[in-house]
């Protein structure tokens, strides 16, 4: 397999009150191209770290990360990010916060409408185009999140819980909207998540992750068919999968002489 | 609605007031009539535009040298370092203190009044423009970032609108102050304007000119400000009002 993005022993180091605190420590990972990898584990393993070290928002202390073989230096629209708190622009229309990443690339007018226009579609926000965010529900929101980052045609969407502020029934309904995007416009994806199920039934492969220090507890493969379906999610095998990252995340052994 | 019976209430405890013989106060009544006179002759016309002239001269330039100087300080950390402490002194020494140095380095003509004008706006606008910059949630600017955004991009399309509120309600705390300056700067020198009017009414013991003076500033300054909160309600319409 071909390595769209490659984590070569990454660390972070904080400074926390003259004590170095390691976020991460030597991180190895590397995701396939088109490959849809979640990242779960408890709060304090530094997968938001890892995430931002990927979109190059934040620089490891030590390792490296390669995106097609090539070191990340800061962020690029070849790595579109989809952040929790939706970051849109509220300032702008979802049509203007689509358009937003298109205009920096300098794509002409036309172009940029139908674009943009394209995505709007393609996450149902037709109707919502000229409104702006304070008129939007946090799942419309979201979703204009995720256009905005479809529309510069980004190689890789990194994705730090983007569902983890909406409620149960919005969320499922995101992750098949989600799904069914990412099966007609196939990118590699990094999703990040605190929610087990929501882990397992997104991806291709589940890394789990251990805090103190931040490190790859154990990487679980997800050997079930797209398209998922609510038969997925209710299969045996499903639930099998789903127990064996649900152990590897709440009963994860400590390792490294690491102590809570 | 309730606001016009406000209106008409305060006139009728005003001319119940002065019916009722409250030391030397004037009726709206005369007042009125006063008000005539000088709107006539021309002398009102005359001082509105005098004063008008200064405090718009000080508010513009105070506000156009504050939203720089406080992008600078919001955006880098060294600009702020510098001109923060600055600011933070001067800011504790009303304006019309600065009055009689003003007035010594700069001589009696206008320089002084509008430094001083100046001075109140700029002081107001500043400090509210840097803290909408200091405010500029990070994630947003990340975002943009991620979408290919340079340092430039990012200042001009996200750091200036979203502190564009903070600016807006900085220039509606500045404008108060140079109205306020104004009359002040006024009273001390000046050959016409609005406060020169009231200071040679006090000298003649004229209420009524007085009255018409403070009627004028007050009407002024309220159609100011709901210029600026139109402008306001426009330019950010966008807020989530909480």
């Amino acid at each position: 397999m071909t390595e769209k993005i490659s984590f070569r022993s990454v660390s972070r180091t904080y400074d926390v009150g003259g004590q170095p605190f390691h976020a991460l420590r030597d991180v190895d990972l590397d995701i396939a191209d088109r490959e849809f990898v979640t990242v779960v584990g408890p709060s304090g393993c530094g997968k938001s770290t890892l995430m931002n070290i990927a979109a190059g928002l934040v620089d490891p202390t030590g390792g490296e990360v390669l995106v097609d073989s090539r070191p990340v230096h800061g962020p690029s629209p070849e790595r579109g990010v989809i952040f929790q708190q939706y970051a849109l622009f509220p300032w702008l229309t979802v049509r203007q916060n689509v358009e937003f990443g298109l205009q920096i690339a300098k794509v002409g007018r036309a172009e940029r409408r139908r674009r943009a226009q394209h995505f709007i579609d393609l996450v149902g926000l037709t109707d919502f185009a000229d409104a702006l965010p304070r008129m939007l529900s946090g799942g419309m929101r979201q979703r204009c999140a995720i256009a905005r980052a479809y529309a510069v045609d980004p190689g890789i969407l990194l994705m730090d819980e983007p569902f983890g502020a909406l409620d149960a029934l919005t969320r499922v309904q995101l992750q098949d909207q989600l799904l069914a995007t990412w099966g007609s416009e196939r990118r590699t994806v990094m999703f990040i998540t605190h929610d087990v199920d929501e882990a397992v039934y997104l991806a291709n492969r589940v890394v789990v992750m251990a805090a103190r220090p931040g490190r790859v507890y154990e990487v679980i493969d997800v050997d079930l068919p797209y398209p998922r379906t609510e038969a997925v999610r209710l299969s045996a095998e499903f639930s099998q999968i789903r127990n064996r990252v649900w152990r590897a995340v709440y009963h994860q052994t400590s390792s490294e002489g690491a102590s809570l | 609605m309730w606001n016009v019976l406000a209106v008409v209430l305060g006139i009728g405890v005003w001319t119940a007031l002065a019916r009722a013989g409250v030391s030397g106060l004037p009726g709206p009544q005369a007042v009125a009539v006063r008000f005539g006179e000088l709107a006539a002759d021309g002398t009102l016309l005359d001082d509105s535009l005098a004063s008008l002239r200064r405090v718009l001269i000080g508010f513009a330039l105070g506000s156009a040298l504050a939203v720089p100087v406080g992008f600078l300080m919001g955006w880098y950390r060294t600009a702020r370092g510098l001109i923060e402490p600055y600011v933070q002194f001067f800011r504790t020494i009303p304006p019309l203190a600065v009055i009689p140095l003003a007035i010594l380095l700069m001589g009696i003509g206008e320089t002084p009044k509008i430094f001083v004008i100046f001075l109140a706006a700029f002081l107001s606008c500043v400090v509210s423009t840097f803290q909408g910059v200091v405010s500029v949630d990070s994630t947003m600017i990340n975002a943009a970032r991620v979408l290919g955004a340079n340092d430039a991009v990012v200042f001009r399309r996200v750091v200036v609108p979203a502190s564009t509120p903070f600016i807006l309600v900085g220039m509606r705390v500045g404008l108060g102050a140079a109205w306020a300056t104004l009359v002040a700067a006024e009273l001390i020198a000046a050959q016409e304007g609005l406060g020169y009017r009231m200071q040679q009414a006090q000298i003649y013991y004229d209420l009524p000119s007085i009255f018409v003076g403070l009627i004028t500033i007050g009407v002024l300054g309220l159609i100011m400000d709901r210029l600026l909160l139109a402008a306001e309600k426009r330019l950010t319409g966008w807020q989530e009002r909480r």
